[in-house]
This record gives structure tokens, sequence and C-alpha cells, in this order.
């Protein structure tokens, strides 16, 4: 058989018994056994096709035509400034370069007693009885999941003691600076009860190269633990970016997650959360600008399993160019979750004859005293707004970005830690340069 | 606000009042679909050579598809070779020509329902073609109609005496090809309505199908065609009751709208097919495929529903703004109780310039009942400066049932404006208990709840109609508070 | 300043202003006045550069430029200012910020420095102190959420701010009570200067008592049926638009 799908798998077969000596926790049976099974059913399934309902909008004919390099080079290139100009005032700062820690860059600072902060890599190889199978197991078995399982070699290992707060926030800066590079990175944050802390988890590139960023987040949060959790994602213009977020919540935590997509050629960033505990609370906004040929998707998916569950959606676009977004929000309400309340909400800005956006919110209800509600809209700028910014002497591109800018801003407005809120605006103004050109 | 409530109270608390049967003399064809089946059909009703080889085509296109799965309908597999593709009533000659020719238990049958035959007995304004398991039984005003050079008619007769017409727009909307249950009917359709409004002609009088399932084993797959020409404006509504059997019937009907230049069609459907009983036995899987194309500028299609019965109801009655400003609209309620399961909603495809499209659908669910809205509101590239406002709205009565949404919304024009919002909700306890404290019973307070819940809609049906839409309404919520 | 020649101007075929001749001269306050529909704001809207008419004239020139063709902003960093009848919302753009955009760009124009924020802040605080104005009102977005009267004070503020050398008024008066009516005339007396020409559009000539025009026109079905001095606008108050010919059913281009 020589489908497309046979021989991305035995592509993905022959790079792991090459590389599978080099992963790390090669000497824990249960995740040897858990690699393999991954990649034999990545086998079985290979990459979904615009066939499958989830995947309906996005192509990943690139990816999987792609014969990606599964393991780094060493980093030769100057990184030290890069890091200077992304590293925000007093956060407890990891860096990962190419999908690996990278020590010398690092700062992560003084930590208070009960946080634990290392490398996955380590935790796997130094202190394995530390890692509960459980958690890197968990993900949905997804061909990405899979893939990433098969082949993770680092990333973030949080764990907050009970009841410990960290003040300032833990920025986790992820550099790619090789191209045809597949990193498959996996963060493990897990708050025990009562706990808190803010993440901050950046993607940027060196370089504009074409690569593959497959990240996977497994994050809990134990009763009455609160998580904040900000995605900024800044790749190469030509890269694909793939995150999969899966949240796992007890009673009364809560999860709140901003995403700003800016970057990549192709994005894609899909959370699954699951309100497993009574009143917990979840928040996830996104914002996305795309320009030239860009596709970006977010898919959301929130399962409120027991009752008294709040969630909250609210995701805004700005699309230029040719450049298409696809946003599907699901809301499962289960027989349990009684008092169940959900908002969704979805607000696109189409700048250009060509770009396209797909929007999907959907809403499954199998219980009775729920209040759940979604909406949304696609539109343009409102040309009195443009000619009343024209009247006053802006020009008709000035007053396009300027009206842009406050649809976006909202999102950044809401974002509560304030070095990140400069650094985000920083970066929307960047991007909508790009975009009015 | 009294008599509408008082309406809805006699609505929702009756059981199935449709569910009798009529013994009659009918003439079958034997169980089971082949290419034989067909040809016997097509000849039983001495179709022209293009009807035949047209159901031909569609037979084996059908033949290369599958069921679609995509839905959130449950049933257990049908058998399409244990049903009989056609029943028709026996008539004294070879077919009823005028209402004289009617088997008189067949006109009671008619007027136990409700259905007005009868020209003089008719309610004022009403033009009925009423569509007995497959086939056309009477038409009634046809010639007062005829002055007006409306043709309103069986689709039996319109395929013998308007074949040019047919030919032209026949699949031309809905073609064969379109999904499983649409080629079925193309192969298999016995019967239905067929209508056409001259140029100019604003058709004075609400037009009627009525259908009725009767014969047991059967399926019902009629097929509605109706043109509005140039500047002309009819209204439309169909109504649909079978009777009380354990055994699931099969109803596949397609129906087709063409506007032409400022021409506007208004379709309302008041869907009462037997239900099923409290367990879920039984029922009408109602499978139905129903789009008009605003195929001239500034034309309008509207289409209202009311959908309280069938056992499983699949049907997503959708508009082509192909004119420019042409319009589209769709208000549906959809109530489900007991096993009740629906999948609907429309799909509002804009191609002209400045389209607009208004949707407006509400769902209840009360038992073990689920309910989803499907939509899709498509905005194509030549789409400028076009329009769609969407709300959907579902109520939940119960925690045994449930409630879906989702829309696809696709936009690929900057100048398209759309807006969607939906709310899930339940009946208040603090409404209830408002409405219990002004002395009203839960019955009476839910009743009033669920009936200014559908208000917007039940507004969209003609007027001629109220009553007897909402006599057909025969879907019980009893039991459905706790 | 501005020569109008015979200006005509259509809406979807439908004729809105029928052959208009009207000239102000640096330092003169002009009021136009008439019935709704008479094309009084069709005609200040189309002079600060609002697409969607179909105009043609003679001539239509400011400062001996040709304006008809040219972008709307170009208008406003040449010194045309419209005070908005409807000014519009916008939901998230600070007023501080737009104002701090608009003067630049004009600054820039007139090839002068551009403010910095903190010279800036020391220039519309002045201009905030002349109209009575609350500093807070600065850092809410344009428009958003303000009353009919603070919109209104809003625009005197800009126009303060951006100091025009053409200044078209449409119905500023409108909707204001007699306290916020002195605010508003007092911003328009205040930026009278023998270099400066101002356009008043009001449908009613309270306004007229407090800021005294140099001429008055009353326009009616597309034309200016009557021209004269402030006594006009004494005498029409009394006597009504009665006996001008009748306006035109539907106003172009309002905002609803």
């Amino acid at each position: 058989m020589n489908t497309p799908q046979a021989s991305s798998a035995s592509y993905y077969a022959a790079a792991y018994q090459r590389l599978s000596p080099l992963l790390p926790g090669g000497g824990l049976g249960w995740l040897t056994q858990a690699r393999r099974a991954a990649l034999a059913r990545f086998a079985r399934h290979g990459f979904p096709t615009q066939r499958d309902e989830d995947w309906k909008y996005t192509s990943l004919a690139a990816i999987a035509a792609a014969r990606y390099d599964l393991w780094p080079a060493a980093c030769v290139d100057p990184l030290a400034g890069v890091v200077s100009q992304r590293a925000l005032a007093g956060a407890h700062l990891l860096v990962f370069v190419n999908g690996r820690l990278h020590p010398g860059l690092s700062r992560p600072g003084d930590l208070p007693p009960g946080v634990r902060l290392n490398s996955l890599a380590y935790c796997l190889e130094e202190q394995p009885a530390s890692v509960d199978p459980l958690l890197l197991l968990g993900a949905a078995a997804a061909a990405f999941a899979d893939l990433n399982l098969a082949f993770m070699a680092d990333g973030a290992y949080l764990h907050l003691a009970a009841d410990c707060h960290l003040a300032a926030p833990i920025q986790l800066l992820f550099i790619a600076s090789q191209a045809n590079l597949a990193i498959q990175q996996r963060n493990v944050l897990w708050a025990a009860a009562g706990s808190s802390a803010c993440i901050i988890e950046q993607h940027v590139a060196l370089g504009e190269g074409s690569y593959l960023t497959n990240a996977l987040s497994n994050v809990v949060l134990e009763a009455g633990a609160s998580i904040e959790h900000y995605l900024l994602q800044q790749e190469s213009p030509a890269a694909s970016h793939i995150a999969t977020i899966d949240v796992r919540q007890q009673a009364n935590s809560s999860y709140s997650s901003a995403s700003f997509a800016f970057g990549a050629h192709l994005a894609r960033t899909g959370i699954t959360v699951a309100l497993q505990g009574e009143a917990a609370r979840c928040s996830l906004d996104g914002l996305y600008l795309t320009a030239g040929r860009q596709h970006v998707d977010h898919h959301t998916c929130i399962d409120h399993r027991q009752a008294g569950g709040t969630s909250r959606q609210l995701y805004k676009g700005v699309l230029s160019g040719a450049s298409r977004a696809v946003f599907n929000g699901r809301v499962v309400v289960h027989p349990d979750a009684q008092r169940s309340d959900a908002e969704q909400s979805n607000r696109n800005l189409l700048l250009s004859d060509k770009a396209e956006i797909d929007t999907k919110p959907q809403l499954e209800i199998w219980a009775d005293d729920v209040k759940c509600s979604h909406a949304a809209t696609v539109a343009q700028l409102d040309e009195e707004q443009v000619f009343y910014l024209r009247s006053r002497g802006i020009e008709q591109a000035k007053a396009r970005t300027m009206l842009s800018r406050a649809f976006a801003r909202e999102m950044i407005d809401r974002v509560a830690c304030s070095p990140l809120q400069e650094a985000l605006d920083e970066a929307l103004r960047e991007k909508l340069r790009v975009m009015s050109c | 606000m009294a008599t509408e409530s008082m309406q809805l109270e006699a609505l929702i608390s009756r059981e199935y009042q449709h569910g009798f049967s009529t013994t009659l003399e009918t003439d079958s064809v034997p169980i089971g679909l082949s290419e034989g089946v067909i040809r016997l059909i097509s000849a039983k009703k001495e179709e022209p050579e293009f009807m035949l080889e047209w159901r031909l085509q569609a037979y084996r296109h059908w033949l290369t598809m599958s069921e679609p799965e995509w839905s959130t309908v449950h049933h257990p597999a049908i058998d399409y070779q244990a049903i009989s593709y056609y029943s028709a009533p026996k008539a004294r000659r070879d077919g009823p020509s005028s209402l004289a020719d009617v088997d008189p238990e067949l006109l009671r049958t008619y007027e136990k329902l409700g259905v007005p035959l009868e020209e003089r007995e008719i309610l004022s304004g009403v033009a009925v073609d009423a569509v007995f398991d497959s086939i056309s039984v009477a038409t009634t005003f046809k010639e007062k109609l005829g002055e007006l050079g409306i043709i309103f008619c069986s689709f039996s007769e319109a395929v013998r005496e308007q074949p040019e017409l047919l030919k032209h727009y026949l699949g031309s909307v809905v073609p064969y090809t379109d999904n499983y249950f649409a080629s079925l009917n193309s192969a298999v359709f016995s019967d239905g309505s067929f209508c056409y409004i001259p140029p100019g002609v604003h058709c004075p009088m609400e037009l009627s199908t009525y259908f009725r399932i009767n014969a047991i084993n059967t399926g019902q797959f009629e097929r509605t065609l109706i043109i509005a020409d140039r500047d002309s404006y009819v209204s439309y509504l169909e109504g649909c009751t079978a009777p009380m059997r354990d055994e699931n019937q099969l109803h596949a009907a397609v129906v087709e709208l063409i506007a032409l230049d400022n021409a506007q069609i208004r379709y309302a459907t008041v869907q009462n097919w037997y239900p099923g009983d409290k367990e879920g036995k039984g029922g009408i899987y109602n499978f139905v495929t129903k789009r008009g194309e605003c195929r001239g500028d500034n034309s309008k299609i509207s289409w209202t529903q009311v959908e309280t019965g069938s056992a499983i109801t699949w049907k997503y009655p959708s508009v082509i703004l192909k004119g420019d400003n042409s319009q589209g609209e769709f208000h549906s309620v959809a109530l489900t109780n007991h096993y009740q399961q629906a999948d609907t909603g429309t799909k509002m495809i804009h191609l002209g310039k400045n389209t607009r499209s208004n949707i407006v659908a509400k769902g209840i669910s009360a038992g073990h009942g689920h309910n989803a809205y499907r939509g899709l509101v498509k905005m194509a590239k030549s789409a400028v400066g076009a329009r769609n406002y969407s709300q959907c709205d579902s109520l939940l009565l119960g925690d045994k049932c449930a409630a879906h949404t989702f829309p696809y919304i696709e936009v690929k024009h900057p100048s398209a404006r759309v807006e969607h919002e939906a709310t899930t909700s339940r009946i208040g306890q603090e409404q209830l208990f408002y409405c219990q404290s002004r002395g009203l019973s839960a019955e009476d307070a839910v009743s009033i709840i669920v009936n200014g819940f559908c208000k917007e809609v039940f507004q969209e049906l003609p007027m001629e109609f109220a009553v007897e839409a909402q006599k057909l309404l025969g879907v019980s919520l009893e039991g459905s508070i706790g | 300043m501005l020569d109008i020649r015979n200006l005509q101007v259509s809406v979807d075929g439908k004729a809105i202003l029928k052959g208009i001749d009207l000239q102000v001269k640096a330092g003169e306050v002009h009021a136009i006045m008439g019935p709704n529909g008479s094309g009084k704001s069709t005609l200040v809207q189309l002079l600060a550069g609002r697409e969607g008419y179909a105009a043609r004239a003679d001539a239509v020139l400011y400062q001996g430029a040709e304006l008809l063709g040219m972008a709307a902003e170009e208008r406003a960093r040449q010194g045309i200012f419209l005070a908005f009848q409807y000014p519009v919302e916008i939901p998230g753009v600070a007023n501080v910020y737009f104002l701090k955009a608009a003067c630049n760009a004009i600054r820039r124009h007139r090839n002068l420095p551009e403010l910095d924020a903190i010279d800036f802040l020391a220039l519309i605080r002045s201009r905030l102190k002349l109209l009575g104005m609350d500093e807070s009102l600065l850092y809410r977005p344009v428009n958003a959420g303000f009353s009919g009267g603070e919109k209104k004070r809003n625009e005197i503020l800009q126009m303060a701010v951006l100091e025009p050398t053409l200044a078209l008024l449409d119905e500023s008066d409108s909707g204001l009570d007699i306290d916020a009516l002195k605010v508003v005339a007092g911003g328009i007396n205040a930026l009278r200067s023998p270099q400066r020409a101002i356009v008043l559009v009001t449908h009613y000539q309270r306004l007229l008592d407090y800021v005294v025009p140099d001429r008055v026109h009353v326009l009616a079905d597309g034309r200016i049926a009557r021209s004269g001095d402030r006594q006009l606008a004494i005498e029409l108050e009394r006597t009504g638009y009665a006996d001008t010919p009748a306006g035109h059913p539907a106003p172009p281009a309002s905002r609803a």
C-alpha cells in the first residue's frame, strides 16, 4: 500500500526506531508502551482530512506531505538578544530552544517553596516517580496528540503544592530557529488544591523558516486552584503551529486562558476543558489577526460535566489579505450539569475581499436548568466611522488601522498581567502595520 | 392573548387525534424496490418517456449513495426493500376527475381531519390539493384559479399536461443527485402538487396541499413544484397527518420553489405526522428536502414551519439567493416530546448582491425529546452587501430532553454582514411562580410561556390557516411539567 | 474663501441640490436655514467630502482650489472642519488618542512640528477649560456613551483643537438645553477671526441670538430661495418657512 497515509506512517515509524534510544524516560515501561501504542494509532488513522468534521475548514495536506526532521541540531545562533528583548520584567523565565530547555538562557529566579518548575526531560530522567502517567496520557487520542506522545522530548513541568500562590508570572519562551524541524513539545501544569499561578507561554522564531510546532499542554486544576494561562503565538510566517491544550478542572477551580495568534502560516489551537467538579469556572479569550495567506483555526470544547459550572468565551478576529480564519466553539452540558451557565461569542472583522471566515458556534445541551447562549458576527469596518476619522484629517489607511486596533484592543485590555499587556500591545501594533500594507 | 393561550393549551394537552385509519380498497405495488417497480409506477401513472428516464437515472444514482450519518438522529436501519412504494385508493373508474368520482369514504376521512374538500363547504378562499397515501385525490377551486391562468393541480396531471414547464423546472433546484432521500424520492415519487403562477398574477387565495398516509407499510414520496413567474405572488400551506401504527413509516418528500423577478412565495408547513407513542414506538420518519431558489432579482421566498409530529424530523428548508436584492426567510417552531427527535434548520446561500436572509428558529424539548437546530449561512464571493440575521432559541422542559445548536457560518465577502445569536434556557421557576401567583395552573402557565416563546413564528402563518393549523398541532406536552 | 457656482447634487438619481451659488469670505459667518429635507446637511457633508453623492458644478473652490474630488482627510488638512449633526460613536478609541492623531496629521500638513503627549495635553486642557468641559471626557471612547449634549460639545472641542480655516457646523444647536447652547455658541464665537469663515446650518434662529451671522440664506427645494442679513432670520422665526417653496421630503444620507 503506497497511500500518502501509509507513507507518512512508515516515515514516522522509521524515525521512531532511530530516535527511541534518545527519547527521555526510556527506562519507564509505561511510557515506552504508550509511545508505541500512540504510533500504532497514528499509523492506523494518519492525519485527519477535510472530510473529518473537526478539520472541515483546515487542510493538513502540507503537514502530511512534509518530512520533518524530528531531532534538533545543536543551535549555534546567538539568542541572548532575542531573550532579553522578549523577557518580561519580574517573570520566572524558562527558555526552550527548538523544543529543548536552554539552561543558560533561563532565569527561573527564586521560586517559593511548594513550586516545582523543571524541564519535562529532567523530570522523566531524574524524578520519574514524580510524573503521574495519567497526566501525560490523558489527552484525547488524535493524530497530533499521538505524534506528540510518541516523540515528545521536553517542555515545562510545573507543580504547585496545595495553597501555594505564585505572585510573579512564569514565562515559558519557546524559540524556534531550525527550518524543517518538527518540535514535539509537552507542558504539564499541575495546580494542587487552592494554589494559583499565572503562566505565559510564548512562541517566537529566529528567522523565517518553515517548521512545525506541535505543542501539547496537560493542565490540571484541583479543587479551588486557579490558573491564568496566556498563549502568545508569534511563530515564523512560514511555520505551522498546532497547539492542543487539555484542561481538567475540579470543584471551584478557575482556569482562564487568553490566546493571541499573530504568527505562523497555518495555526490551529484546540482547547478542551472538562469541568469535572462542581462550580468550576473557565474563561477562554482569543484574538487572531491574519494577513497574506495565513490560516488560523481555533477549536474550543467546554464540557460541563458537573453542576454549577460557568464558562465564558470571547474570540475576536481581524482578517486581511487572502487570509482565512476558522472558529469552532462547542459547549456541551451533560445531564448532571444543572445550573450551568455558558456564554460564547465570536466576532470577526473582514478587512479585505479575499479574506474568508468560517465560524461554527455550537451548543449541545442535555440538562434543563441551564443558561446558555452563543453569538457570532461577521462584519466589516463601519464606513460611517471611517468617514468621521477622515473628516478630522486622518488618512484612510490610518483610520482603518485605528478602528481595527480599537476592535482588537479589547482583548488586550482584558489581560490582567501588565508587563504582558505592553508586549501584546507592541505585537498588535506591529501586526497591524503588516496588515495595512 | 387569552384566546391564543386557550388554543395552545388545547393543542398541547391532547393525544394524537388523527390516528384513525380508513378502510379502503387500495391499489398497491408489491413491496420492494427495483427498476421494475419504478417502471410499474411510471406506467400506472401513464407518464411520458422523459419522466421514466429521469426516475431511472435517479434510481441508479441512489444505488451508489449511502444514508447520511452526520445528523444527531438515531433510528434502526431502514429496510428499503420492506416498503411499498405506491399505494392508491382504488377509484370507481380509472381515476377521480371530479369530486363526484371520489370514494365517499375518503371524503368522510378528510371531513374527520377537518380538511374541507367540498367546495360549497370550504372555508373562504382556500384551494386544496389532497394527497392520500401516494395519490392526489382532489383539487378544489381549479376552475376559478384557471381563469387567472394559475395552474394548480396534482403532480401526475402536470406530468401529463404541462410537460414543457415540468421539463424546464423539475430538479432545477433539488437535482436528483442532491442527497440520499431526495434521490430516492426522484426515483419513486408517486404524486404531489404542482403550481404555476403566471407573470403579474397575485394569487387571490391560499393554496394548500393536505397529505395523509393511510395504508400500512407504505412510504410516501410526494413531490411539490411551485413556480412563481415574474411579479407574481403565492401563499401556500401544507398539512400532514397519519394513522397511529406501531411500525415506523417513511416519508421522503421533495419540495422545489422557484421565484423569478420580483416574485414572492410564502410556504407554510404544519407537520403533524404521527409521532409515535409515549414509549417511542411507531411514528413517521420524516426525511424531507425543501429548497427554494430566488432566481430573479428582488424575489422573495419565506418558509414557515411548525413541526410537532413525526418520530424523526430531518429537514432543512433552504433558500438559494441568486437574484440581486432577493430575500430569504425561515421561521420555525419544532417541538419534540416523548422520544421524538428533530434535526432541522435551514441553509441560506447568498450569491446575489444585497441579498437578505432572516432566520428565527425556536426549539422546544420535553420528555426525552431531542431537538437540534442545524443551519448554514453562506456568503459567496459574489454576495456584495449581503446581510443575514439568525436567532435560535431553545426551551427545555424536563431534565431528560436535549437541545443542540449547530450553526455554520461561511463568509467570503467582506461587505457581507452576519449576525447569529442563540440562547438555551428552561422555563424559569420564577416565571412559573409569577403566573401561578396570578391564579394560573402550572399547565396554563407553561402554555402561556411556550406560546410567548413561539409567537414570532406563529405570526408568520397565513391568517386563513391559523385556526386550521393550530388544530393540527396536536402534540401533547402533558406530563412534561415536573 | 469658499466659492460655489451652480452646484447640483443627486443621490440615487434623486436631485437634492439643484443649483447652489454661495460665496463665503474669510472672517464671515453665514447661516444656512431652511425646512427639513431642503438639502442643508447634504451641502455641508458634500463640502466635507462625504462619498456617495453625484455632484456637478461650474466650480466649488476653496481657497482657490477645486474641492470636488479631494479626499475627506485632505480637505480636513487644508482646514475644513465639519461638526456632525450626529457625531459617530467609535467604541474602543480613546477621545484623546483620536484627537492627537487628528491634530498631528493636520500639523504635519501645515509643516508644524508634531505635538508630543505633554504639549498636546496642555493644549487640550486649555480648550477644555474654555468650553467648561471635564477632563474625564478625554479618556472615554469617542462619543460612545456620550449624551446628546456631550457629543455636540465634543464636536466643538475638536474644532477648537484643530483650528480650522472653514468651519461647517451642521445643526450643532439641535437638542441642546440653553446652558449647553451657550457653551457651544461661546466655542464658536471664540473661533471667529478675520482669517476664518464659519457656515452654520440650523433649523432655528435660536443659535443666531448668540452667534450673530453676517449673512443668512434660506435653502428650499435644493435652491437658495432667499438671502439677507440677520433680519431675515428674525423674520423667518416669526413667519416660519411657509412662504418658501416646499422642501424635499427626505434628507439624504442622514443617520437614523
